[in-house]
């Protein structure tokens, strides 16, 4: 019965990618991506990864959506504006394929090599040795000294700290790159912008508030099951586009000076602790009795900065209009 | 076979098939939606690979997590590209004309 699940689970994932990338019209092919997603967060909810399914639900799914239906929103009127000429599908034909036959042979030839590479990929999984480090058990082990009780926020904040404090920098650059772009298309203060899709005010601010209450609940889950800084951060930055598409927040490319705190807190606060921390000789080896609070205090930062830099990469494309 | 290993071959399938429409599809915002058909791929691997024999494994489904985050941080980036690009594009077209 759940092998029966598995497979149509994973047939419906491998059409709704299929589709997106092949369906004519651009806008269908967001949605099916975000149909995609909200799959994805399924299949993880069947591997038994719930911190992977919030986070694709709210991320993979719901923010990288509403970035993609604003791209498209802006595509499609700049191309409206620019003329009257084209065709509102033109921006789907330019990337349509050539009939002669030489592009005909190529397509061909990339789609077989493409299978081919799928087929070596299927392979080389099948053909794998067992592992020889059994990481689950070595957790396992572990898991009293680390100071939470939820392995995945465990391995997240303790046992490969340094790879969230570097995605945190990642994050960080990202969001810079977005507003250099951003900004040179619209300098100065942040404005609200005019949607198309209009969220009625009341309901923005009545559910902001209850967004606010769920990231919290997140955030203080994360020590001992499913939830933590990623997905707190991630409702948060959902309220923001709420917000924005009510009107109520305006968005823009040049952030406050206390917005820019807001967005480098996380990090320097994950730094502070890195920096304290030192003297027990590895990078991020907490004192056994601090690490709880010390783990508590850098998701609490996290959070914060999380949801500002996800809320400030939409607001930072949806707010850059032309003109 | 488990659902692990199921999972992480259709992960295998999902990654070449984001391969081909990176190559095959011209326009930015469909290489976009590639790229992350293509990690969306990778992620499956990792966690369903970690979780063959049955057992959950935390390493790398905090791995995924991340990985997501940086892959949304990405994506943002490239569509901010991808908008200065076509607009450029655009502006070139008006000059020309």
């Amino acid at each position: 019965m759940s092998l029966a699940f598995d497979l149509l689970l994973i047939a419906a994932l491998l059409w709704s990618a299929g589709r997106a990338l092949t369906t004519p019209d651009l806008f269908r092919a967001v949605v099916l991506f975000i149909v995609f997603g909200l799959l994805m967060a399924l299949a993880w909810a069947r591997l038994g990864a719930p911190d992977i399914a919030l986070a694709e639900a709210a991320i993979g799914a719901g923010l990288t959506g509403a970035l993609l239906l604003d791209a498209l929103g802006h595509l499609r009127s700049s191309i409206r504006q620019k003329s009257g000429l084209i065709a509102p599908s033109a921006a789907h034909r330019s990337e349509g394929t050539g009939n002669n036959t030489p592009t005909y042979f190529l397509n061909g030839l990339v789609i077989a090599l493409s299978t081919v590479l799928g087929l070596a990929l299927v392979w080389a999984l099948l053909e794998l040795p067992e592992p020889a480090v059994r990481l689950p058990e070595l957790v396992a082990a572990e898991m009293a000294a680390s100071g939470v009780a939820h392995p995945v926020t465990a391995v997240l904040l303790n046992f490969r700290g340094y790879d969230t404090l570097l995605e945190v920098a990642v994050l960080w650059l990202a969001l810079l790159g977005v507003l250099t772009v951003a900004r040179a298309r619209m300098p100065g203060p942040p404005r609200l912008t005019r949607s198309s899709l209009k969220v009625p005010r009341l309901l923005a601010r009545v559910l902001a508030p209850l967004t606010l209450l769920v990231a919290g609940y997140l955030l203080w889950a994360g020590a001992h099951q499913p939830g933590g800084a990623f997905q707190a951060g991630a409702v948060l930055a959902a309220a923001a586009v709420l917000l924005n598409l009510a009107g109520l927040l305006p968005g823009g490319a040049t952030p406050q000076w206390v917005l820019r705190v807001g967005l480098g807190f996380g990090l320097l606060v994950f730094l502070a602790v890195a920096a304290a921390v030192m003297g027990q000789g590895t990078l991020l080896q907490y004192p056994p009795a601090w690490a709880g609070a010390l783990i508590m205090l850098i998701e609490t930062g996290l959070t914060l900065s999380i949801g500002l830099t996800l809320a400030g990469l939409y607001l930072a494309l949806s707010g850059a209009t032309r003109k | 076979m488990s659902a692990g290993l199921l999972y992480a071959l259709a992960g295998a399938a999902l990654f070449a098939l984001g391969v081909a429409g990176l190559i095959l599809r011209a326009h930015p915002l469909r290489k976009i939606l590639a790229f992350n058909v293509m990690g969306s791929g990778a992620f499956l691997v990792l966690v369903g690979l970690g979780q063959r024999d049955g057992t959950a494994d935390p390493v790398p489904q905090a791995m995924v997590l991340t990985g997501i985050v940086v892959a949304i941080a990405a994506t943002a980036l490239a569509l901010a590209l991808a908008r200065r690009l076509l607009e450029h594009g655009n502006e070139r077209e008006e000059t020309d004309a």
